[in-house]
């Protein structure tokens, strides 16, 4: 180690050869500094949690095949009360786990990092051990998550049982046990690594660009993941502030949140979600940034009205933090508030139809290739505009009196995120498999996972606006008869889809045993940008001679 | 961002709906039941209504349950007759535009593509469109608001506790007397030829076409009162009081759910109303009333009491 040209730390060479045969895979792997090898561990990460997510969503689906509990009590040794309340904790470890375990890990933690550094022509993130940090948040994070279903939540139940929105006096009086302080814990370190992450990006992003590469050069996925962290970084600390004066209601005999005290449990819902819409923009803004990258790769067009889509981002971020009371249209507010926040919803639908409008227009004109992550890229367009206009729908305070905590809302979100952002999610990873991993992914695995998928999501979430329609309340494990076909029919889906999710496993098997190798441009003309002059997967360190953007 | 939008959109936004006062008024309370002729012994109960299939409960189709209520009527045209339709072109203009290019631009049949980029003219186009097409749906969306929050003066106040997990009715109006709603076993709900997970032991009572203002709150947890063919869904939270109201013109039985999580038996807290004839509805509150031993008041003793109860208050710290 103590080499002179270690020493003076500024001698590439050496430097290159030392990361690539000398790290031990304790250092390459858990002591990361590496935006490229952090970025492959969050994508493992998110994964793994996403597939334990879906896992717990298929117990939620068979459940829900029919009315009735037929399958929770497998759980809880026939005890019913027992097995509503798993019900309750697994909604909640659905939503959560989806959410920060899942979608932001892939989107942010995974794509960011492999990608933003190369698309701005930077060696690497700003700090990069800080981004090791971020990563090994996540692991104790979800560890305390999982954990909490182990622990008591309300008397003589284990697991919290409060949804992902944790709204009190439930989650304080109505969970006395230790289960909702490690839920709040782990949403605090999560928070935290991601506020870690968030600094990290816009002081790259902001800092670190190579000579010529102007804001308005940027690759809309940059201008993406850019917006998404400022959203985290201001929204994540009103969550942190909520859920720990949830915290010390629960724990030092605070009375923010309870009525008796002479606080307001309604206080709670306004701070969680002046977080909790940023965090859905934060969810689907990074998918907007890469269904761009393919949409423009695949029609051999750049992108349509560039600076259109750059600002209709930023507009969307900062009218997201405008919306929040729009979950709360039942709480009690009164009529004026509504009014205001229903106008402000709406106004989103136009940054929204800007850039629907202008993916189609990237396509106009185009020579479009139908590879498979330009496969996902046109199904996210088509299921995020009918996510979308429901979403116009919710957005009127007086209808969705009706539609509030029904099934419509949850075709409406699983629409605009497991159908909007898992699409983004899906297209990025099978664009960029192979500069990752230098190995071709199997195309014919890649289409086929596409049709199987789509097929199944579509299935299952497309009968859920009838049951909301019909009036089905959301967050029950039992319903009345009426509501038995739809739900049939939704978790047919779900047997589809998961189907899909095998062929993407066998895919992925298949694809990084093989021998085969991929260029570094292997998509040709519509590929411009920087990661695309490297070779696939990049030297372990990139740009060490900065690349010159004209 | 919140004053200006007050000051100045609002009303141009209420202007542009004609609608009555959106000022909320207090009503006071007007008994709307006949002198019931007091007796010492118990008074019979009413037979319960029926449930009718379709009526007051889902159908187990697609479309939203039948509504019964004006603002449930005023609603359903809203999301049926403008923004269903609307949302229905919209998505299928998106998909035939996508359709259309997919094929169109497929590289067999466009093998060099445009280098074209920009085109102000669409691009204003397609913000400016949208922009009208939301100013339209705002005229009948802010009038339906302003509707469902200026209710006619109320005939009857009902306030609604939510608990874990069941609902707790009282009838401020005619002496106070409450009661609890649990939810029937399939078996009961069999008996009585009601849907399952849908009927309570007790149903609340109301007359037919009468303005009936619902008070909420909750006991423990947040709950919220729905019945979806009201149009009504108000959360119950603790220490507060939310107030909503219906007005139903057909007589029947009408099921909600529960629709704030609520914990381990949030599903099983159905919500039943049952509206009778005004007859059908004195004969109830008589026999509440003897069950729970309260005098019904002389019909003139209603408005004497109000006094009363004001001065209470105000008399609390002398004594």
């Amino acid at each position: 180690m103590a080499t002179p040209s270690a020493l003076a730390g500024q001698h590439d060479h050496a430097h290159d050869d030392h990361a690539d045969h000398k790290l031990s895979f304790v250092q390459r792997w858990l002591f990361s500094t590496n935006h490229k090898d952090i970025g492959t561990l969050y994508l493992i990460f998110a994964i793994i949690a996403g597939t334990i997510g879906g896992a717990i969503s298929g117990i939620m689906r068979l459940e829900l095949a029919q009315p009735g509990i037929q399958y929770l009590t497998w759980f809880t040794d026939g005890n019913l009360d027992a097995s509503y309340h798993l019900w309750n904790v697994f909604i909640t470890g659905h939503g959560l786990i989806m959410v920060f375990f899942t979608v932001m890990p892939a989107m942010i933690g995974g794509f960011g990092n492999w990608f933003v550094p190369i698309m701005i022509g930077a060696p690497d993130m700003a700090f990069p051990r800080m981004n090791n940090v971020s990563f090994w948040l996540l692991v104790p994070s979800f560890a305390l998550l999982l954990g909490s279903m182990f622990v008591e939540g309300p008397a003589g139940f284990n697991g919290a049982g409060t949804g992902w929105t944790v709204y009190p006096p439930l989650s304080t009086a109505g969970h006395p046990g230790p289960a909702v302080d490690m839920a709040i814990l782990s949403l605090h370190i999560a928070g935290a690594s991601s506020i870690l992450g968030a600094i990290n990006f816009i002081t790259t992003i902001l800092n670190m660009r190579a000579p010529g590469m102007t804001l308005h050069k940027m690759p809309l996925f940059v201008w993406s993941v850019l917006v998404t962290a400022f959203l985290l970084l201001l929204s994540l600390p009103v969550l942190a502030g909520a859920i720990t004066m949830l915290l010390t209601d629960r724990n030092f005999g605070t009375h923010f949140f309870t009525a008796d005290g002479g606080g307001d449990p309604v206080l709670y819902q306004h701070l969680f979600w002046f977080f909790g819409h940023p965090e859905v923009y934060i969810l689907i803004l990074p998918g907007f940034g890469i269904v761009s990258q393919v949409i423009s790769t695949f029609s051999k067009k750049p992108v349509f009205g560039y600076l259109g889509m750059a600002y209709a981002m930023v507009a969307i971020g900062f009218i997201g933090f405008l919306v929040w009371a729009h979950h709360m249209f039942t709480a009690g507010l009164d009529v004026n508030t509504k009014m205001y926040f229903t106008a402000a919803t709406m106004i989103i639908a136009v940054p929204t139809g800007i850039k629907i409008f202008s993916w189609i227009a990237t396509m106009w004109g185009g020579s479009i290739k139908f590879d498979t992550p330009m496969l996902w890229a046109i199904g996210f367009i088509f299921m995020f505009t009918v996510g979308g206009v429901t979403g116009v729908i919710l957005a009127n305070a007086g209808v969705d009196t009706y539609f509030h905590d029904t099934y419509y809302v949850v075709a409406h979100f699983h629409y605009v995120l497991s159908l909007g952002a898992v699409f983004a999610i899906f297209a990025g990873f099978y664009y960029w498999f192979g500069k990752m991993s230098g190995k071709p992914y199997n195309e014919f695995l890649g289409k086929l996972h596409f049709w199987v998928f789509f097929i199944g999501v579509n299935v299952m979430f497309f009968p859920m606006h009838f049951l909301g329609q019909d009036g089905m309340p959301r967050r029950i494990p039992d319903y009345p008869e009426q509501f038995a076909y739809y739900n049939q029919i939704a978790s047919y889906g779900y047997a589809i889809m998961a189907v899909g999710m095998l062929i993407f496993f066998v895919n992925m098997i298949v694809s990084l045993s093989t021998k085969k190798r991929v260029a570094g441009n292997y998509w040709g003309e519509g590929a411009t940008t920087l990661e695309w002059t490297l070779s696939s997967p990049p030297p372990f360190h990139q740009f060490e001679t900065l690349p010159i953007i004209k | 961002m919140m004053r200006i939008f007050s000051r100045l959109l609002l009303p141009i936004l209420i202007a542009l709906a004609p609608l009555p006062a959106i000022a909320q008024t207090d009503a006071p309370i007007a008994a709307p039941v006949p002198a019931v002729t007091t007796t010492a012994l118990p008074v019979a109960m009413p037979e319960l209504t029926p449930a009718m299939p379709g009526v007051g409960q889902p159908s187990g189709g697609i479309a939203m349950q039948a509504p019964v209520t004006p603002i449930a009527v005023e609603a359903q045209r809203l999301a049926n007759g403008v923004l269903n339709p609307l949302m229905i072109a919209v998505s299928v203009f998106v998909l035939i535009l996508l359709a259309w290019t997919i094929f169109r631009y497929r590289a067999a049949s466009n093998p060099i593509a445009s280098k074209t980029s920009h085109n102000t003219t669409v691009e204003v186009v397609w913000t400016l469109v949208p922009v009208l097409i939301l100013v339209w749906i705002a005229v009948p969306s802010f009038r339906l608001l302003a509707n469902q929050y200026s209710p006619p003066k109320a005939d009857l106040t009902i306030k609604a506790t939510g608990h874990q997990w069941y609902w707790e009715y009282e009838y401020p109006d005619h002496g106070g007397f409450s009661f609890d709603a649990v939810m029937l076993t399939d078996a009961e709900s069999a008996k009585r030829g009601s849907p399952k997970l849908l009927d309570t032991d007790n149903r609340i009572v109301v007359p037919v076409g009468a303005t009936v203002k619902v008070l909420t709150t909750a006991a423990d947890v947040i709950h919220s009162f729905a019945v979806p063919s009201f149009w009504v869904k108000m959360d119950a939270v603790p220490g507060r009081i939310n107030e909503t109201w219906f007005k139903v013109e057909k007589p029947g039985v009408y099921f909600g759910q529960c629709s704030e999580l609520c914990g381990t038996k949030h599903a099983f807290m159905p919500i039943a109303v049952e509206v009778v004839s005004k007859e059908k509805f004195a004969q109830w509150v008589a026999a509440k009333q003897s069950e729970n031993g309260i005098t019904p008041p002389a019909a003139a003793a209603a408005p004497a009491a109000a006094p009363t109860a004001a001065a209470a208050p105000v008399a609390a710290p002398a004594a």
